[in-house]
C-alpha cells in the first residue's frame, strides 16, 4: 500500500506555507489582526505535528502500555487546558481546568476503551497504531462540544444573573432555574458534530477517510473506519457535553441554592 | 401570625442589622441609591451568602430548603424579571379577581411580555409573587414605575394582604409621601446600619 503514496518533500510543505503567509499578508493588509495569530497557529502546526510524527514513530516501536498512557495523559491535559482557555469566563481556580479535563477524561477514555476492547479488538488492545489516532480524534472533538458547551453556560449565565435570581426568589430549585440554559448550552456543544455527521460524505469528506485514501485503502474500508469513528466521537461528546453542563451548572450555586457568579473568572 | 426577625444580618458593607417585624407590620426603609437596601432584602431572601440569619416564627433560614424559604419569604424585586413569551406562562396560579383589581382583564394571561410596559410588568410581577401566598413580604419599590393611581391601587391590595394574612412587610421606597401613608416604623440605611427615620 505505501509504494502508491507520494512521499511529501519539504519543498511541498513550503510551497502550501507560502499560501497561508500570502493569506497572512492579506489579513495585514486588510487589517483584520489576525495575521499574526495565524501566523503562530501555522508554526504550532508545523512544530506540533511533526513532533508528533517523531513521538508516534518512537511510540509505535516500542509499543509500551505506559508510554502510550503517559501520551493519553498528556493529551488530555493538553484539551482540558485547550477547553480553558476557549471560555470567556472559565470558572476560577482548580475548576476552571478540572471541569472540562474531567469531563472528557470520562467521556473520551471510556469510549475509546470500550471500542478498542469490544468493537476494534486489534491485539494488544492498547496497540498505539490504533490506540492512540482514536483517542486523538476523540479528544479533538470532545474539547470542542465541552468547551462550546461551557462557554454557553457561563456566558449566559452571566447575563441572565437577574432573571436566574429572579427565578429563585420566586421557589423554583436550582436546576429548574438553569434548567434551559443547560439544555441550550449541551445542544450548542453538540451541534457542530451533529453537523459533520449529517454532511459527512455528501459535503465534506472527513479527514481520517481522506488520509485513508490518501494512504492507498480501499475507499470502502476508509468509510467503514470513518463511519465508526464518527459514531463513537459524536458518543464522546455528546456525554461529555451532558456530562460538563451539569458539574458546571451545580458549581454555579452553592449548597443554599444561590447563584454564584462569583466563582467565574472575569474574562480578559 | 408570623414574626420576622433579622439576627445580625451582615452582607458586604451593610449589618449587622437586627430587626423585628411584627405579623401584620408594615416596615419602610428609605436610602440612598447604593446603601445597601437591596443587598438587605437579598440576604432575608438568602440568594446572596450573607453571615447572620433570618427568622419567621420559628422557621429558621439556614435551616430551612431554600426555595421553600424563598416562596415563605416573598421578594419583590425592583425591576422585574420575565423569561417565557407570554405573561401567563410565569404564574402559576391564575387570580383574576386581582388581576382585574390591578386594572388588567383575563386576556392579560396570553400577552406577550415583550408588548407590556415597565409600570404594567411591575403590577404584574406581585400578581406573581402572591401566587406562592407567601408568609412575609420584601418589597423592592414596589410603585417604583406607577403612576399615582396604580400606586394607589398596589398600596392598597399590598395592605389588604398584610392585614388580612397578618404578614410582615419591608417595604423600600424613596417617596416621603409614601413612607407616611404606608409606615408607622421607618429606618433610613446609613452607613450600612439601620437608623430610626
Amino acid at each position: 500500500m505505501s509504494e502508491s503514496v507520494i512521499q511529501l518533500q519539504p519543498l511541498h510543505l513550503a510551497i502550501s506555507a507560502s499560501l497561508v503567509i500570502v493569506l497572512a499578508l492579506l489579513t495585514w493588509h486588510l487589517r483584520l489582526g489576525v495575521s499574526g495569530r495565524i501566523v503562530i497557529a501555522a508554526m504550532r502546526t508545523v512544530l506540533q505535528l511533526l513532533l508528533l510524527g517523531f513521538v508516534l514513530d518512537y511510540l509505535f516501536n516500542i509499543s509500551h502500555p505506559m508510554l502510550i498512557a503517559l501520551l493519553a495523559l498528556v493529551m488530555l491535559l493538553i484539551a482540558g487546558y485547550e477547553v480553558m482557555a476557549r471560555q470567556q469566563r472559565p470558572f476560577k481556580g482548580l475548576w476552571g481546568y478540572g471541569l472540562g479535563a474531567l469531563s472528557m477524561f470520562i467521556s473520551s477514555f471510556t469510549i475509546a476503551i470500550f471500542t478498542l476492547n469490544v468493537v476494534i479488538s486489534p491485539d494488544p488492545w492498547y496497540l498505539p497504531q490504533y490506540a492512540i489516532p482514536l483517542l486523538g480524534m476523540m479528544l479533538g472533538n470532545t474539547m470542542t462540544g465541552v468547551a462550546l458547551t461551557l462557554d454557553y453556560l457561563t456566558k449566559n449565565a452571566w447575563q441572565s444573573r437577574a432573571v436566574l435570581e429572579s427565578r429563585l426568589l420566586l421557589g423554583e430549585d436550582w436546576r429548574s432555574a438553569i434548567g434551559q440554559l443547560m439544555r441550550d448550552s449541551v445542544r450548542t456543544g453538540m451541534i457542530p458534530i451533529i453537523n459533520a455527521m449529517a454532511a459527512a460524505g455528501i459535503i465534506s469528506i472527513p479527514g481520517m477517510m481522506t488520509g485513508q485514501i490518501l494512504a492507498g485503502n480501499s475507499p470502502l474500508t476508509a468509510a467503514k473506519y470513518q463511519i465508526l469513528i464518527m459514531f463513537m466521537i459524536t458518543a464522546g461528546t455528546g456525554f461529555a457535553a451532558v456530562l460538563a453542563s451539569w458539574i458546571g451548572a451545580k458549581r454555579l450555586f452553592d449548597n443554599r441554592q444561590r447563584l454564584r457568579l462569583d466563582r467565574l473568572r472575569p474574562p480578559g | 401570625m408570623a414574626k420576622l426577625k433579622l439576627e445580625n444580618l451582615q452582607i458586604e458593607h451593610v449589618g449587622p442589622v437586627n430587626l423585628t417585624v411584627n405579623s401584620g407590620e408594615i416596615v419602610c426603609i428609605s436610602g440612598g441609591s447604593g446603601a445597601g437596601k437591596s443587598l438587605l432584602l437579598r440576604a432575608v431572601a438568602d440568594v446572596l451568602p450573607h453571615e447572620g440569619d433570618a427568622w419567621l416564627d420559628q422557621m429558621q433560614a439556614s435551616q430551612t430548603n431554600p426555595p421553600t424559604w424563598r416562596k415563605t419569604v416573598g421578594l419583590l424585586s425592583a425591576e422585574s424579571q420575565w423569561w417565557f413569551d407570554t405573561v401567563g406562562e410565569h404564574f402559576t396560579c391564575k387570580n383574576n379577581e386581582l388581576l382585574n383589581k390591578l386594572g388588567f382583564n383575563s386576556d392579560t394571561w396570553g400577552w406577550l411580555v415583550s408588548r407590556c410596559s415597565t409600570g404594567e410588568k411591575q403590577r404584574l410581577a406581585l400578581l406573581r409573587l402572591l401566587c406562592n401566598q407567601p408568609r412575609a413580604l420584601l418589597l423592592d419599590e414596589p410603585t417604583g414605575s406607577l403612576d399615582a393611581r396604580n400606586t394607589s391601587v398596589v398600596e392598597s391590595i399590598i395592605r389588604e394582604y398584610a392585614k388580612e394574612k397578618q404578614v410582615p412587610v419591608i417595604w423600600v421606597s424613596h417617596s416621603e409621601e409614601q413612607i407616611r401613608r404606608i409606615c408607622k416604623t421607618h429606618y433610613e440605611v446609613e452607613n450600612g446600619q439601620l437608623v430610626n427615620a
